[in-house]
């Protein structure tokens, strides 16, 4: 059973799909839906700890071999990942329920659930595989998955928002597909592993350097890396709640692993950091992307936007810990990575739940909401809380965790960048709070949002603080992960 | 109730209270009778582990453990004692003032008021019983938090934007200057407890210290050394209650309390005295008592001037602690103890006058002595303990202090506190000279008299532990010696 369990967190979701088109109603799907998602979540809980107990996991898909067949890898950093994908996706299933009647309205309901699953195929197989192409399939499928999923917001602007989202999503799949394409004409292979294994003899090529160039911005318009980030924005804000609350976090995510995979894994430290300055280019976008996102996000009117820059900037952060070119800096990363993820899926479920009270989430809608929905805001201010990284939080965990990665190696400014965008946030969530807290609201009655929105919503509350207090797994994990990856060995 | 859960308690105690007073916000007498009570069992709570400490018990604990070596943890020592006993004493007095004060002038949102009160208090006492950097990070920052919606409590325009300015500031300063001071200790000393004798000797060179300290001393902005005071004068928005007690005793204590701290347990004094950038912050903090007071000079608004008179009092504190010899860390200590007593007196009166007259700028002061007498005479002996006259808590202070820099040799800060003598007696004299011989202004003036019982009581009470702290503070001095042997 344990040798399966990589292929089962992509298969089931892959056969529920189909099989959802064909139900009735709304919430049948809902619970095939979420049924197969907690299945999922419990399948790489079980992979994790198989991970850590008897290391890294590899399945050959269809029994075909590696390098010819496909393989499904799972070290410490794809089980971590796992673990997150699922995990969100089964905190968000239950939410959705009310959220997409709202939003999307019943009669589309299990087509909404088959493409959720679909997603969670392609979100989960680019985790899990470990060969180059079988990723750029699965960036496809979820990729695809996301427009659709993005069109189908309430708002007409989702339709462009989606489009414009189509566009750039493509052109990053294609850059990345030629890449995988030159180091395919080099090597002769596509599993991750022999690609690690060949890739050193050849790593003066000029065709070596261009897979690396077009492989890095491909996956770097995925994740949102400023300047390349200008999609996501509006593929947030007119999203429907559910769908921004998975995707916020755990789309970027992924491509942030495709992106620490292949720098550090298949390229190798050596080649990515040494022979090409990416520790240079990293650097600066990341301070510009995480100072310029976060002073943007101050003055949106719009508080899911304002979420969607915040992203941008958080972004700004991972990527940071990554151009380290360190153990500490890259455990600093995955911890945000898996953090952030944490603390924007409450944060945009928190404003999910205000969505389907008051009809919208602008900052008008959240004034006076301490009164008429109190849960709710106060979820919103301990995720806000996180968000800005103060203590018992899981916010200020990796926040910790990355100012003494840039303290050991002296790099005092980016010291000072990382809590001036901490102040940012004060600024950018204090907004938000101050209304909420102090605004008349339209109408004083007390409205809180139903149990199924609250329930998941205050779950991942309460991980917040319980993460940001017992640290064992996240630290653990995200320590002998990025000890892994440093150590080059795949 | 052993110590270390009395320690425990302290916290928990107004946490329970707070969640009790927001249960019982639609009976106002009940909720009143939980904040007395709450008080009253917080006082006892810390009484408790005064008696154990002073029985000669060792009180540790160590609650979690985040990640490697950083913990929330608590204990107890000499200035811990001071801080806890100052706040969670003056807390009952102001409880019983409070309820006047806030049902005098009808204000709104009580129980929120009296919740986030009691949420500020539980971090005052986590703030005084923390046993490392990070603890105590935690409970500033919930000090500043909580303290925020106290600010901004009448919610008009002028009331968030004074509130916007202090929580930017006090969290601003805390993030960018005070968070990366903590990060680099622990990246330098590998802990962030508070040991005596400090952590950061043979670690760190004198360089790097330097730019330590800085960030510390800057970053720690409830001690309100300039140019970082501005977020005081801008929280006198606050009612009355949250200026006396928030504002004169348990927040910009908390702020001296954690430079004094710093001074002694993380840098400690053999090594501080090494670093040569304790001059420099001797002089800004000197510069700080004397040009707050000259702005205090030119105030006409009871409150704000009072606001500025604390800056420059805080920046006593802040010399006491960087001075570092016996006699000044004793200075320090009781510093901390006398000024909340005189300063908190001040703040009732002005807000029994506010209250009762809707007066509040000082030419509208004249002749209310007659009207007002018990308010106007304890407005005189907190005025007097300001100045630093026998036979007030300020004299007691200030001859430690004085003692102190003459023990250094240190010429510059005997200057400083005489010239400060001289400025604060040049800003409260007239007051009380008017407040007692002048004439009353305008043609028809107000008829009124003393504020409610409860204000007058309350600050009749510490007008008179002003004038007892003179007379009976052998027990106290006796507690800070352990400071000055630096350790027991």
């Amino acid at each position: 059973m344990t040798e399966q369990l990589s292929a089962l967190i992509i298969v089931l979701p892959m056969l529920a799909a189909p099989l959802i088109v064909l139900l009735r109603g709304s919430t049948l799907p809902w619970l095939v839906a979420t049924a197969v998602s907690w299945i999922t979540f419990i399948c790489a809980a079980f992979l994790l700890q198989h991970v850590v107990n008897e290391g890294t996991h590899i399945y050959s898909m269809g029994g075909w071999e590696a390098p010819y067949g496909i393989e499904y890898r799972i070290d410490f950093v794809n089980a971590l990942l796992l673990l997150l994908l699922t995990g969100i996706a089964s905190v968000v299933m239950p939410y959705a329920r009310l959220s997409v009647e709202h939003e999307v309205g019943a009669e589309k309901a299990p087509y909404f659930y088959a493409t959720l699953m679909m997603l969670a195929v392609g979100l989960c197989g680019i985790t899990a595989s470990g060969d180059a192409f079988n990723i750029f399939v699965f960036l496809e499928i979820s990729s695809l998955a996301t427009y659709a999923l993005i069109a189908m917001g309430r708002d007409r602007r989702a339709l462009t928002a989606s489009f414009s989202y189509l566009i750039m999503g493509t052109i990053g799949a294609t850059f990345y597909l030629i890449g995988v394409g030159f180091l395919y004409v080099m090597t002769g292979t596509l599993n991750l592993a022999d690609l690690a294994e060949r890739l050193p003899e050849i790593s003066d090529s000029g065709t070596v350097r261009t897979a690396f160039a077009f492989i890095v911005t491909g996956i770097a318009l995925k994740l949102a890396l400023f300047p390349l980030h200008l999609w996501l924005p509006n593929a947030y804000t007119f999203a429907p709640s559910a769908v921004t609350a998975l995707l916020g976090a755990t789309a970027t995510k992924v491509a942030v692993y495709v992106m620490v995979r292949f720098i550090y894994s298949v390229f190798g430290v050596q080649f990515s950091f040494q022979s090409l300055p990416l520790m240079e280019v990293f650097l600066v976008l990341a301070v510009v992307g995480l100072l310029s996102a976060s002073s943007v996000s101050i003055t949106q009117p719009n508080i899911k936007r304002m979420l969607a820059y915040s992203s941008v900037a958080q972004i700004g952060y991972i990527v940071l810990g990554i151009s380290m070119a360190t153990a500490a800096g890259l455990t600093a990363s995955l911890l945000h990575v898996f953090n952030h993820a944490v603390m924007k899926a409450a944060l945009f479920m928190a404003l999910g739940a205000v969505a389907y009270q008051m009809g919208g989430t602008d900052l008008t809608h959240m004034r006076g909401l301490r009164r008429t929905m109190p849960w709710t805001f106060w979820a919103f201010v301990i995720g806000g809380l996180s968000l800005i990284g103060v203590p018992l939080t899981v916010g200020f965990v990796s926040k910790w965790h990355l100012i003494v990665a840039a303290l050991e190696l002296g790099w005092w400014p980016i010291v000072l960048v990382i809590l001036v965008g901490s102040m940012l946030a004060v600024v950018y969530i204090g907004r938000v709070v101050e209304a909420g807290w102090f605004g008349e609201p339209e109408n004083p009655e007390r409205r809180e949002a139903p149990l199924g929105l609250l329930i998941p919503l205050w779950v991942l509350i309460v991980l917040n603080v319980y993460l940001g207090i017992d640290t064992r797994l996240t630290v653990c994990i995200a320590e002998m992960a990025a000890a892994q990856l440093m150590g080059g060995a795949y | 109730m052993s110590a270390t859960y009395a320690v425990l308690f302290s916290i928990l105690i107004p946490l329970i209270g707070a969640v009790l007073i927001g249960l019982t916000g639609k009976r106002p007498n009940l909720r009143e009778a939980v904040t007395i009570v709450t008080s009253v069992l917080l006082f006892l709570t810390v009484l408790q582990v005064l008696s154990a400490f002073q029985a000669g018990e060792t009180i540790e604990i160590e609650l979690v453990t985040l990640f490697s070596g950083l913990s929330i943890a608590f204990h107890v020592e000499p200035l811990s004692m001071v801080f806890a006993m100052v706040a969670s004493g003056l807390w009952v007095i102001t409880s019983v003032y409070a309820i006047g004060y806030m049902r005098g002038n009808q204000e709104k949102y009580q129980t929120r008021f009296y919740a986030c009160f009691a949420i500020a208090l539980a971090a005052a006492m986590g703030i005084a019983f923390s046993a490392n950097l990070l603890t105590l990070f935690i409970f500033y920052e919930v000090l500043s938090l909580s303290t925020y919606p106290l600010v901004a409590h009448k919610g008009d325009q002028k009331a968030r934007s004074g509130a916007r300015t202090y929580l930017t500031i006090l969290m601003g300063t805390s993030i960018v200057f005070m968070l990366p001071a903590i990060v680099w200790v622990y990246a330098a000393a590998g802990t962030l407890d508070f040991v005596p004798g400090g952590v950061l000797a043979g670690r760190m060179d004198t360089a790097a210290a330097t730019i330590l300290l800085l960030l510390f001393v800057f970053g720690v902005a409830k001690a309100a050394v300039m140019p970082f005071h501005r977020w005081l004068p801008a929280a006198m928005v606050a009612p009355t209650p949250v200026s006396a007690l928030l504002h004169a005793v348990a927040v910009v204590k908390a702020g001296v309390f954690t430079v004094t701290k710093v001074a002694l347990y993380t840098f400690g004094p053999e090594f501080l005295a090494e670093v040569p950038v304790r001059d420099f912050v001797i002089f800004m903090a000197g510069f700080t008592v004397v040009a707050a007071s000259v702005v205090a000079l030119m105030q006409t608004n009871l409150k704000r001037l009072l606001a500025y008179s604390t800056v420059a009092q805080l920046s006593y504190v802040v010399i006491a602690a960087l001075v570092l010899v016996p006699f000044s860390k004793i200075g320090a200590a009781l510093h901390i103890a006398a000024h909340a007593l005189g300063k908190i007196t001040l703040f009732f009166t002005a807000g029994a006058i506010y209250t009762a007259s809707k007066k509040a700028e000082l030419p509208q002061l004249h002749g209310i002595g007659k009207r007002m007498p018990w308010t106007m005479a304890a407005f005189t002996i907190g005025a007097l303990s300001m100045i630093g006259v026998p036979p007030t808590a300020g004299f007691v202070s200030k001859w430690y202090i004085f003692g102190g820099s003459f023990e250094l040799g240190n010429y510059y800060v005997v200057i400083v506190l005489m010239l400060s003598t001289v400025l604060n007696a040049a800003y409260f004299l007239p007051i009380i000279f008017n407040a007692w011989f002048g004439r009353e202004q305008g043609e028809n003036p107000v008829q009124h008299g003393e504020a409610p019982w409860n204000m007058v009581l309350a600050l009749s009470l510490t007008a008179a532990m002003t004038v007892l702290f003179f007379f009976f503070n052998g027990p106290l001095i006796d507690l800070e010696y352990q400071l000055a042997g630096g350790g027991q």
